[in-house]
């Protein structure tokens, strides 16, 4: 049993060894612990540089602004490891954007004569936002699949169609605005869980932690199979729980703003105490959103035949093919998946801003690729995880919201994020050759 | 190799496990495999010799499913069948280890055995204990020394990497088995180990079309020898009446070895 988690004895010298053992039997990925860590990092030095960016509020808007390209990543992360790249993600974000808003505003109400404010108007457009983000990818993924077209060519095309047809849908104007049940999606103080749901909410998390670590022990010592030492079970745990339990905290520490809380308790027929009425904000939907999409996709790559066969075709193509898995129809549901995510991240920003603009996405297939390598995917394919793009979004996202709030300009920004982003690949790389 | 002498050469007698009759593929104007007849019963060793492009891989990829013959008729147990694809010769019992191992790198022994056959639970998800414990159990048969079930593949040593090809076959119950060039990348201790898991797998009954540059190796495991020249098989032969030599002149003159002429001979001693 040398595949043992533990310490092997040749590798326990020195502090940093020492450490990174401690880390290797909780099963851990080394790597993935690495970035939280420099997302932590990034955090502290951001709060020294202004403590005010602690503030809950701050935390609450940065996860609101990374929810759209975190959401992308976890399916960039199966495009590259099938050795391909989705160039039109931000072109088909702000294409469906701006449709739900054209649909919102003037389809649903002047074509079909839907009353402005049905309360089922936003479960329609979601509807057929999907709808439409399923007929692109199905649409990009067949040509890049059966007519063998490459996807860089494919979906440069899909950028460019995509913009273009922006402007036609719009007339090359703002639409607006969306409904406002939609509108909730976006987040806000209003489009949030609220205190007693979030606490709901953290704890179902936290339940669903412990059993699958309960239940994925038990099953490996029902096979007899190693398994990690108990104090590292508990660690994971208690982590997981950890970090749940303190999101939930500070979401709900941030209260709604004087003037909202007041429209609401007029409304409401409430009387306001002194000093105010006080709302828990609680977690924001696009949060909630993100944290589902990020639970159903690793679900899907690790959990399902689907997965399995997107990793298999990305480490051999052959081998794939040889093993009988229809390898076509394959890369063809990856960009079907990636159109559904694209409508996701669509309703996010269109609801953000309450209509659809010209540049809704513009840029984001670069933020959302960079994401994905920061986030450990290999463009030669077959490596990379959903958990490791979520925390390379949030690096991203991190810098970019956080430097802006310390008084760096956009172009500076982006300077630092291209030195992140080389960098980490380059020690990525520094660490594989050494390994071998 | 002395316990070959105590294997006994199977009785080409009855139905065979397959037949392959009059099987023709091109590529465009390529005559890659010209009228070939073949056949391979249970437990016996066939050996399928021949110089590079002499069309042994096209061969065994009809077989396998990797390749649409234009032409011709597959038997197996006696019954014409139809293999369009891999998952076709699966169901057949006719498994392919592939010289270039078909193994997906960054995925971990149990996830390449069962790569497009996983288990799965009631409700379709994978099911990668059970996965683990049947490649452990597997394994314990073929290479006793395997541990590392949750790495990568990429971190195997080239016997390991073997192993795991060659657990596929035999967890799915290959009635058929084609090993195209088993001992190609394989150190001399890690071909010993799989000379030693053909035999055994050939006394379960298992057929073997053994695909190999190495004459020696072919010589030592097979019963009959089929030598590819251009697309065309030279002859079969039984091992017992030929010579390596002689199946080396099939290999280099593409001629049986009672055509050959001293001359030919002469040229080929030059060469050698």
């Amino acid at each position: 049993m040398t595949d043992v988690a533990g310490v092997p004895p040749d590798q326990a010298t020195g502090p940093w060894q020492s450490i990174a053992n401690l880390v290797r039997a909780t099963e851990v990925d080394l790597r993935q612990f690495g970035m939280v860590i420099a997302l932590v990092l990034i955090w502290v030095v951001l709060g020294i540089a202004n403590p005010s960016i602690l503030r809950p509020v701050n935390f609450l808007s940065f996860s609101v602004q990374a929810a759209s390209t975190a959401i992308l990543a976890t399916g960039m992360v199966l495009v590259i490891v099938s050795r391909n790249i989705d160039l039109s993600v931000g072109a088909v974000v702000g294409f469906i954007g701006m449709f739900y808003a054209e649909f919102m505003a003037h389809f649903l109400p002047e074509n079909l004569g839907f009353p402005i404010n049905h309360p089922l108007v936003w479960i329609i457009a979601l509807a057929a936002g999907t709808l439409l983000g399923i007929a692109i990818g199905a649409l990009q993924g067949f040509l890049i699949a059966y007519v063998e077209i490459p996807s860089f060519v494919v979906t440069l095309g899909g950028l460019f169609l995509f913009r273009g047809l922006i402007w036609q849908l719009s007339g090359g104007t703002t639409v607006a605005p969306d409904d406002p049940t939609f509108v909730l999606i976006g987040g806000g103080p209003e489009g949030s869980l609220g205190g007693t749901l979030s606490w709901v909410f953290g704890i179902v998390l936290c339940v669903a932690a412990v059993f699958l670590i309960v239940t994925s022990r038990r099953q490996r010592m029902r096979f007899g199979f190693p398994t990690r030492p108990v104090w590292a079970e508990f660690v994971v745990g208690g982590v997981a729980v950890a970090v749940v339990l303190l999101a939930v905290y500070t979401a709900n520490s941030y209260h709604w703003p004087p003037g909202l809380a007041t429209q609401y308790a007029v409304k409401h027929g409430i009387v306001e105490p002194p000093g105010g009425l006080q709302i828990e904000a609680g977690i924001p939907f696009p949060l909630v959103i993100v944290i589902g999409v990020t639970i159903a996709m690793t679900f899907l790559t690790t959990r399902r035949r689907f997965g399995r066969d997107v990793y298999a075709y990305g480490g051999n193509p052959q081998a794939a093919d040889l093993a009988g898995i229809n390898t076509r129809w394959t890369i063809m549901k990856i960009f079907i998946l990636m159109g559904i995510l694209c409508a996701i991240s669509g309703a996010i920003a269109s609801a953000r801003l309450n209509g659809g603009t010209l540049d809704l996405g513009l840029g984001y297939e670069l933020y959302v690729i960079a994401a994905a390598v920061i986030g450990g995917t290999l463009f030669a394919g077959g490596v990379g995880s959903i958990p490791g793009a979520i925390l390379g979004a949030l690096v991203m996202q991190s810098l970019q919201y956080g430097l802006g709030f310390i008084g760096f300009n956009s172009p500076q920004v982006n300077m630092v994020l291209a030195i992140v982003l080389v960098g980490v690949v380059g020690i990525d790389q520094w660490v594989r050759r050494r390994a071998r | 190799m002395t316990d070959l002498a105590t294997t006994p050469a199977p009785l080409q007698t009855g139905t065979p496990l397959v037949e392959m009759r009059n099987i023709n593929v091109a590529f465009g104007g390529v005559h890659a495999v010209r009228n070939v007849s073949i056949n391979l019963y249970p437990g016996e060793v066939v050996g399928l010799v021949g110089g590079n492009g002499a069309g042994k891989s096209t061969l065994t990829k009809v077989l396998s499913g990797a390749q649409r013959p234009d032409s011709g008729q597959i038997m197996v147990n006696g019954t014409v069948v139809d293999i369009a694809n891999p998952r076709d010769a699966k169901a057949y019992g006719i498994e392919t280890i592939y010289q270039t191992l078909a193994l997906a790198d960054n995925l971990d022994a149990p996830a390449n055995l069962f790569l497009g056959r996983e288990l799965t639970t009631r409700l379709g998800n994978l099911d990668n204990d059970r996965m683990e414990d049947a490649t452990r159990k597997v394994m314990a048969r073929l290479n006793p020394n395997f541990h590392r079930f949750t790495m990568p593949v990429r971190s195997l040593s080239g016997g390991q990497r073997q192993a795991v090809a060659i657990a596929r076959a035999v967890y799915f119950n290959a009635k058929i088995l084609i090993m195209d060039e088993p001992t190609a990348a394989l150190g001399p201790a890690e071909t010993a180990q799989v000379r030693n898991l053909v035999r055994q797998l050939k006394s379960d009954g298992i057929g073997i079309f053994l695909i190999s540059h190495d004459i020696h190796d072919v010589y030592d495991l097979a019963d009959r020898v089929s030598v590819m020249y251009h697309g065309q098989i030279v002859d079969t032969v039984d091992k017992a009446n030929v010579t390596t030599d002689d199946i080396l002149g099939m290999i280099i003159l593409g001629k049986k070895p009672g055509e050959v002429t001293q001359t030919e001979l002469d040229a080929l001693e030059l060469r050698s």
